[in-house]
């Protein structure tokens, strides 16, 4: 987990507090990420064991502590912006399986099935670009914000192309015995009235 | 509140016989003052059409369109012409710049139309292209444009003077994602001093930036969206890349 690295960067800058990092490391992630105080202090302990920040005074304990990062901190944030993120197979898609179950329940219209998710995908991504537009000057904000919209924005693509997959192929799934499927697409609107 | 735009049972149909195409079935859609709405849908479902209508370029084959409560239909000629010109702001998807004038000059068209001196027109003018960023193309022809310097020209005509309702299509298509936020950023300011805005278009980032998201499909509306979900819950430390 990177919280480690974002608070070995913020001590890059001068030594700090603990409370100080916090507040730091939530202001430069766009107030998104939230950071609690017992995070912080079990990650600077771990950072200290490990020889990458040292505190002023190994005495004094609490908020007053400062720390500083050493020149090891330094090689590890260094040689750690430079390393790929670590590629791990592709997660179970819980929405292609609910996708490929719901291609073979009789009676259910995938159509509707794919507009509920394509709905709260773009609702969830109106409320990450409504906090972008808010903020016009937030940097780290609009950041953060762009990578959360553009992986909806994969998603909402993956339904709308599954969607005229279906409707070039609509017996793709086994259908309930006389099930019609009119050819333009009228199941889905009969399916909501 | 009187709806600044509003369709009733709106249906186009177009051609007959064999060839009838219906490209829009029974929409209805109010839009009211200060909103932004975005109609998102799959290619060919109907949005440039739901758009031509909606500004009066068009009539629909059954329904009725009111703007700010007033039925188009029972309009004169002239007024809703008048009403086009001065109150209604179009970007179209293909931009539909005139070829023979300057972009400052196609910027402030609708203006003069309307009877503004030239000289004022072109200053309103050359304000709109500098709120898109493209005022140092003032002089230039549409044919030495690029894509997205011809489309944010045609965004300058639409926001010129004092409309207070803006139909775009596709507004950002030929647009990078720096440049087509900067349009949206204009469009949702622009409402939220009071204009009213509709947008269609396929794309959901663009679509994002509404107040409301409806989604058409076959000439039909079927859904909307509104933001939803606790911003944060997703980029909790352990969600995070
Ligand atoms: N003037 C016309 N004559 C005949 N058919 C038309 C005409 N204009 C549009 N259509 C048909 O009406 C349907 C809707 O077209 P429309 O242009 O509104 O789609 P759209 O949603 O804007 O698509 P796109 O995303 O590709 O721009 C299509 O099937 C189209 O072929
Ligand atoms: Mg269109």
């Amino acid at each position: 987990m990177s919280v480690r690295h974002a608070l070995l960067a913020l001590l890059t800058e001068r030594p700090k507090f603990g409370l100080q990092l916090r507040q730091e490391f939530e202001s430069g992630t766009g107030a998104v990420w939230p950071l609690n105080v017992g995070q912080v202090y079990t990650t600077l302990q771990r950072l200290e064991r490990d020889g990458l920040v040292e505190s002023e005074d190994a005495d004094i304990a609490g908020p007053q502590k400062d720390f500083r990062i050493t020149s090891a901190g330094r090689d590890e944030l260094t040689e750690w912006l430079r390393t790929p993120p670590e590629s791990v197979p592709p997660p179970r898609d819980e929405l292609v399986i609910k996708l490929l179950v719901a291609l073979r329940v009789p009676g259910v219209d995938v159509h509707d099935i794919l507009q509920t998710h394509r709905r709260h995908l773009v609702g969830s991504m109106q409320r990450y670009t409504h906090l972008k537009a808010a903020a016009a000057d937030d940097v780290a904000l609009a950041l953060v914000v762009d990578a959360q919209v553009f992986r909806l924005d994969g998603v909402i693509r993956w339904l709308d192309a599954a969607d005229s997959r279906l409707k070039q192929f609509p017996l793709a799934g086994p259908r309930p015995p006389g099930a019609e499927v009119s050819p333009d697409g009228d199941r889905m609107v009969e399916g909501r009235r | 509140m009187t709806a600044a735009l509003e369709l009733r049972r709106v249906s186009k149909v177009y051609g007959s016989g064999a060839t009838e195409v219906h490209a829009l079935r029974g929409v209805d859609l109010a839009v009211y003052p200060g909103e932004l709405v975005a109609i998102m849908g799959p290619s060919g479902c109907g949005k440039s059409t739901l758009l031509t209508i909606a500004g009066t370029l068009e009539e629909p084959t059954d329904g009725e369109v009111l703007v700010d409560g007033i039925e188009v239909s029972g309009m004169s000629r002239n007024d809703r012409a008048r009403m086009r010109r001065r109150s209604i702001g179009y970007v179209f998807q293909d931009f539909n710049l005139l070829a023979g004038l300057t972009a400052v000059e196609n910027a402030a068209l609708p203006l003069e139309l309307d009877g503004m001196p030239a000289g004022r027109a072109q200053g309103l003018g050359l304000r709109a292209l500098e709120e898109l960023g493209v005022a140092e193309r003032a002089g230039h022809y549409p044919d030495d444009l690029s894509g997205g310097e011809r489309q944010r020209v045609s965004i300058a005509r639409a926001i010129v003077g004092d409309r207070h309702l803006l139909l775009a299509d596709e507004p950002t298509g030929a647009l990078d994602s720096v440049n087509g936020e900067a349009v949206m950023r204009l469009l949702r300011g622009a409402c939220q001093r009071g204009v009213t805005g509709l947008v269609v278009t396929h794309d959901a980032q663009l679509a994002s930036w509404a107040d409301r998201v409806v989604f058409l499909r076959d000439g039909r509306m079927v859904d909307q969206a509104v933001p939803a979900g606790a911003p944060g819950a997703m980029l909790a430390p352990g969600a995070a890349p």
